[in-house]
C-alpha cells in the first residue's frame, strides 16, 4: 500500500502539513517495503491550481492513499476519479511516522 | 485619452473621484466611465445608469470528446494553469482553474477538445447622462476569477481619441489591478495619508513603475492620519494632483449615493483642471 503524506519537511520525522496543495513537501510511504521517499510538492510554486497539481503527482505516484488536514474541492474530485483513499490527520498527527502508524492502526478518519 | 483610477488599499474613494471625474469632463468630450471593480462593481449607486445591454462574459472551456481522446496528456502538459488533469484515461477538467487561453486545445494532436462558452459574469452597458457611457463587468458570486471579464469589459470599446475613458480599477495590487492598467495612458492614485493607505500606495508606485505608467496622485481626507505619506511623495517625484479634505458632511452624501461634484459643485473645475494637467504630464512625457 503506498501512502502520501503532505509535510514541512523531507523526512518521516517532519511535522505533517495541514495544506495539501501548499504543503512544501510530499512524503511517499510503501507500506510493505517501509520504504520512504520525499517529493517536493510541484503544487508549491503554481499561482493557482496548486491542489490539482499535487493531486496529479499523487495520482502519477500510483499512490492508494493521500493524507493530509484537508482537501480541496478540486483535489477531492481528482481523487475521487482514480479511487484514491482520503485521509484526514487527527489532533494527535504531529509526525510522518505518526501518520504512518496512526493509518495502520486505523486511526484517521475519512474525507468526506 | 484612457486614465485608469486606482489606489492599492480599498475604500479610499477611487469611486468617488472616478465618477465625479467622469460628469466633470463630460463638458469637454464623451466619457466613457468602466467599472472595472468586478467583485464589487458599485459606480452605478453614483451615476446611475439606465442599463440598455447586457451580455454574458464567457469564458470557453475546453470539452474533451472521450471517443476521439487517446488519453495522451498532452493538454495536462501545456496548461498553466492546472485547469486539466489525467487520471488513467480521463482527462478532467476544472472550469473555475480555465483562463480560456486555448492552449490544450491548440495542441491536443486528435483534435479531440472542442470549447464551450462558461459563463462567469456579465458587461452591462448603458448612458448614465448625454456624454457619459457607462460600462460595466460583474463577476458570478462564486467565480473566482476577475481578470477574464475586466479584459472582456475594456474590450467592449476601442479607445479614441476623442473620446475619454475612465477605468474605475478595482482595489489591491495584483492581477485584477494590473489588467485595469494595462494599455491606460495615466494613473490617478487615490490614497489616504494613514499607514494603510501609504502602504498601497508604494505597492502601486512599483507596479507603475514596471508598466511604465505616468501618474499623479489624489490625496483623500486629507488632513487625518500622519506625515508619512508627504515624505514618501516627497521623495518619489510623483506629483498630486488634488487634495480632498476630510469632511463628514460629504461621507455623510456620499453614502446617499450623490456624486462629490453634487454635493460641492465647485469641484467640476477642480477635476477640469485635473485633467489639463494629466495631459499636460503625459504631452510632456511624449515629448
Amino acid at each position: 500500500m503506498k501512502l502520501i503524506i503532505s509535510a514541512q519537511n523531507s523526512s518521516l520525522e517532519s511535522q505533517v502539513d495541514s495544506r495539501f496543495g501548499r504543503s512544501p513537501w510530499l512524503l511517499l510511504f510503501d507500506t510493505e517495503t517501509s520504504q520512504w521517499e520525499a517529493f517536493q510538492n510541484p503544487g508549491v510554486t503554481q499561482s493557482g491550481g496548486a491542489g490539482v497539481a499535487a493531486a496529479q503527482f499523487v495520482v502519477d505516484q500510483d499512490a492508494d492513499v493521500v493524507i493530509s488536514g484537508d482537501f480541496g474541492p478540486n483535489a477531492s474530485r481528482a481523487f475521487q476519479a482514480s479511487k484514491t483513499e482520503m485521509r484526514l490527520f487527527i489532533e494527535s498527527t504531529t509526525t510522518v511516522q505518526e501518520a504512518v502508524d496512526q493509518y495502520k492502526n486505523d486511526q484517521l478518519s475519512k474525507f468526506k | 485619452m484612457q486614465i485608469a483610477v486606482a489606489s492599492g488599499k480599498g475604500g479610499t474613494g477611487k469611486t468617488t473621484i472616478a465618477t465625479s471625474l467622469a460628469l466633470s469632463l463630460a463638458s469637454l468630450a464623451k466619457v466613457r466611465y468602466f467599472d472595472c471593480d468586478v467583485e464589487a462593481p458599485n459606480g452605478h449607486l453614483f451615476l446611475k445608469p439606465e442599463f440598455s445591454e447586457s451580455t454574458p462574459a464567457n469564458i470557453w472551456i475546453p470539452q474533451i470528446q472521450t471517443e476521439k481522446c487517446t488519453a495522451c496528456g498532452r493538454c495536462v502538459e501545456v496548461c498553466q494553469f492546472h485547469a486539466l488533469a489525467q487520471v488513467g484515461k480521463n482527462i478532467l477538467v476544472f472550469p473555475q482553474l480555465c483562463h480560456g487561453c486555448g492552449s490544450c486545445t491548440w495542441n491536443c494532436p486528435e483534435n479531440a477538445i472542442v470549447e464551450v462558452p462558461n459563463p462567469i459574469g456579465t458587461l452591462d452597458r448603458g448612458m448614465a447622462m448625454e456624454n457619459v457611457e457607462f460600462l460595466r463587468g460583474q463577476l458570478t458570486i462564486s467565480e473566482p476569477m476577475a481578470t477574464p471579464i475586466i479584459r472582456r469589459l475594456k474590450k467592449l470599446e476601442q479607445p479614441s481619441p476623442d473620446t475619454i475613458d475612465i477605468y474605475d480599477a478595482p482595489p489591491g495590487a495584483s492581477c485584477s489591478v494590473v489588467e485595469t492598467l494595462r494599455g491606460v495612458d495615466f494613473a490617478l492614485l487615490v490614497t489616504e495619508p494613514t499607514p494603510f493607505g501609504l502602504h498601497d500606495l508604494k505597492q502601486m508606485l512599483g507596479i507603475l513603475s514596471d508598466m511604465n505608467i505616468p501618474s499623479g496622485i489624489v490625496i483623500n481626507r486629507d488632513g487625518i492620519g500622519d506625515d508619512s505619506l508627504k515624505d514618501v511623495l516627497r521623495e518619489s517625484n510623483i506629483p498630486i494632483l488634488l487634495r480632498v479634505p476630510f469632511d463628514r458632511a460629504l461621507a455623510e452624501n456620499l453614502a446617499t449615493g450623490r456624486t462629490l461634484v453634487e454635493v460641492y459643485p465647485n469641484y467640476r473645475d477642480i477635476l477640469r483642471e485635473v485633467y489639463q494637467r494629466i495631459t499636460e504630464i503625459i504631452g510632456g512625457k511624449i515629448q
